[in-house]
């Protein structure tokens, strides 16, 4: 484990190493901060939404859900509409890019926490009934924003298919600051409990056996969820199947039971795919296509592979 | 001791235990036998704490279910369900390692490393403890489970037919270690058995459960006769004496 948790560093360093020297030209101080910062940006959300990932498959038992997956991103795209709908597009471009964020956590966390909810005590141990049930409240979100999207003057709307991609560059120095402080805490909080994850995949009954009852780390785990997934998309907008393709990634590389391996390994794919992929489309292929969308289409792909593996 | 006080369990408007009073006192095996749907499971449900307590009262070494920290409780009772599925990918030496959580809560120790060996090989599971769980057989994986069971070294004991799968001389090898454990340790152990001959011949006490009510309880030679099997089991063996001990003619 330890030999295949450091090649993966290794590889990490080296996308990151060529992310920030290749094809830079003129004042390298100044290359260096502006993707420096930049990098931070990837990899903190690479980790937040991996870890948030591989938590919420481990408290619902299964290696398909994701976040996303269950209505978070149809969820975030309607409360922009609802926000847009409510201010005007011009009052929502002039809000301060640091209240923008501070409202989009907040109401994205306390939405989120009630959807989670929604999803597992609907589906207590029933895949497909727990997936149907986020497919279902994805589509009532998504017909709800098109509903405001006929209200809103299309001008106006156009703000709103702005934020609808992921996006990595031109943010603010002060935004990433707040992130990793709010996304730090909540990554601290969850390695501080990564033994007590290890025994929750032993089912119900034996992990209250053990004196882990599922229902109070379930609810930690959820709250630590809806934190890291609701600030890294105020920062940087939906990457819906981006955790599912780092997850399936991290459970092939590093087949342990323990969360003290899954979790860097997590960390350090995220990065590597991120960063990587990120070098390669700008740096190698000088494609203009964003990251976001080759992530989406190939986590979609492992999505539907692993959706099908799993009705036979 | 186990204290049981009048415990009723209703689920979905049926009554499946009804008024449930015992007391098992420390040191010593308990077989609960009784017919399918008796409310033998729940009962161990209860006391284990999986299901919530709906009326009257549990206790186990003084701890009260329901109000005792869980961790105290993990050190002080186990239970082996009789429906295990686990479904992440587990070697042998995983499983039996988690039953000593309760007490190092992730960092073993290198007691806790030795005493995960010592279980292995007496529960005849070294040449497996390698594999991966859902490549064993069902009376292999059976025997691992026990021993997570037994690995948690708490004092009382909760087996829901631990008996499933295994063979007749897996069967009597795990009874006789559980008297011992009674016998040289003070253990005390509440078994649910289908096979009465394995009550009568390693139980202490024999409590029979029929319609979530307690229906017999004793030694087994004063609980184990025709009568039994007729008003609880409703059917006609045979019981007859051999070295003093009720065996049943199937
Ligand atoms: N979740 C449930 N929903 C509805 N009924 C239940 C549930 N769990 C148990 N029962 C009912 O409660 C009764 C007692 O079940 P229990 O599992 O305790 O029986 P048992 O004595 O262990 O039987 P067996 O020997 O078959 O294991 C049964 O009639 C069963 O159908
Ligand atoms: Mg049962």
């Amino acid at each position: 484990m330890h030999v295949r948790l450091a090649g993966l560093a290794g590889l990490l360093i080296l996308c990151c190493g060529a992310y920030l020297t290749l094809g830079a030209r003129g004042d390298w101080s100044f290359v260096l901060a502006h993707r420096g910062q930049k990098l931070a940006a990837l990899l903190l959300v690479g980790m937040s939404l991996s870890w948030a990932t591989v938590i919420f498959q481990t408290i619902t038992g299964n290696r398909i859900l994701t976040p996303s997956i269950m209505g978070f991103d149809a969820l975030y795209l309607l409360l922009q509409s609802l926000l847009v709908w409510s201010l005007g597009a011009r009052v929502y471009n002039t809000l301060p890019a640091q209240g923008l964020m501070a409202v989009n956590v907040v109401m994205l966390c306390a939405a989120s926490l009630v959807l989670f909810m929604l999803v597992l005590r609907a589906g207590r141990d029933d895949l497909m009934r727990m997936i149907l049930t986020g497919v279902v409240l994805s589509v009532l979100f998504r017909s709800v924003t098109s509903y405001f999207q006929r209200v809103i003057d299309p001008n106006e709307y156009a703000v709103v298919q702005a934020v609808s991609f992921a996006r990595f560059s031109g943010l603010e120095t002060d935004l990433l600051i707040v992130a990793v402080v709010l996304s730090g805490g909540a990554m601290a909080a969850i390695w501080r409990i990564r033994h007590r994850l290890d025994v929750l995949p032993l089912g119900p009954v034996l992990s209250t056996s053990l004196g882990e009852p599922p229902k109070r780390a379930q609810w930690q785990v959820l709250i630590l969820v809806s934190v890291l997934v609701a600030v890294s998309t105020a920062l940087v907008g939906p990457v819906a199947f981006f955790g599912l393709l780092v997850t399936s990634l991290t459970y092939l590389v590093v087949p342990s039971p323990r969360h003290a391996h899954l979790l860097p390994a997590a960390a350090l794919i995220a990065g590597i795919v991120l960063v990587g992929g990120q070098t390669a489309m700008e740096r190698v292929l000088n494609l203009s296509t964003p990251l976001s969308v080759v992530v989406e289409f190939i986590g979609g792909l492992v999505f539907l592979f692993l959706l099908l593996r799993s009705l036979r | 001791m186990i204290e049981i006080e009048n415990v009723t369990h209703r689920i979905a408007g049926r009554t499946i235990l009804s008024d449930v009073s015992l007391e098992l006192e420390k040191g010593g095996i308990v077989a609960l036998v009784g017919p399918n749907g008796a409310g033998k499971s729940t009962l161990l449900s209860l006391v284990a704490r999986l299901l919530p307590l709906q009326s009257g009262g549990i206790q186990v070494d003084g701890l009260r279910i329901g109000v005792a920290a869980d961790d105290v409780l993990a050190r002080t009772l186990a239970i082996l369900p009789q429906e295990l599925n686990v479904a992440s990918r587990l070697t042998v030496r995983d499983l039996v390692g988690f039953g000593r959580y309760p007490y190092h809560k992730g960092r073993p120790t290198s007691e806790d490393t030795a005493l995960v060996a010592h279980a292995l090989t007496l529960f005849d599971l070294d040449d497996l403890a390698e594999r991966q769980l859902e490549t064993l057989s069902g009376g292999q994986r059976q025997r691992a489970f026990v021993a997570m069971a037994y690995v948690q070294d708490t004092e009382y004991l909760l087996l829901d037919e631990p008996l499933n799968n295994l063979d007749i001389g897996t069967s009597r090898a795990l009874m006789e270690q559980l008297r011992n454990l009674a016998e040289t340790r003070n253990r005390t152990i509440v078994i649910v058995l289908h096979d009465i001959n394995y009550a009568a011949a390693y139980a202490d006490r024999i409590v029979a459960l029929k319609a979530g009510q307690v229906v017999a309880d004793g030694p087994p030679d004063q609980v184990v006769d025709d009568g039994l099997l007729r008003r609880v089991f409703g059917t006609d063996a045979r019981v007859s004496l051999i070295d003093g001990r009720p065996v049943v003619l199937v």
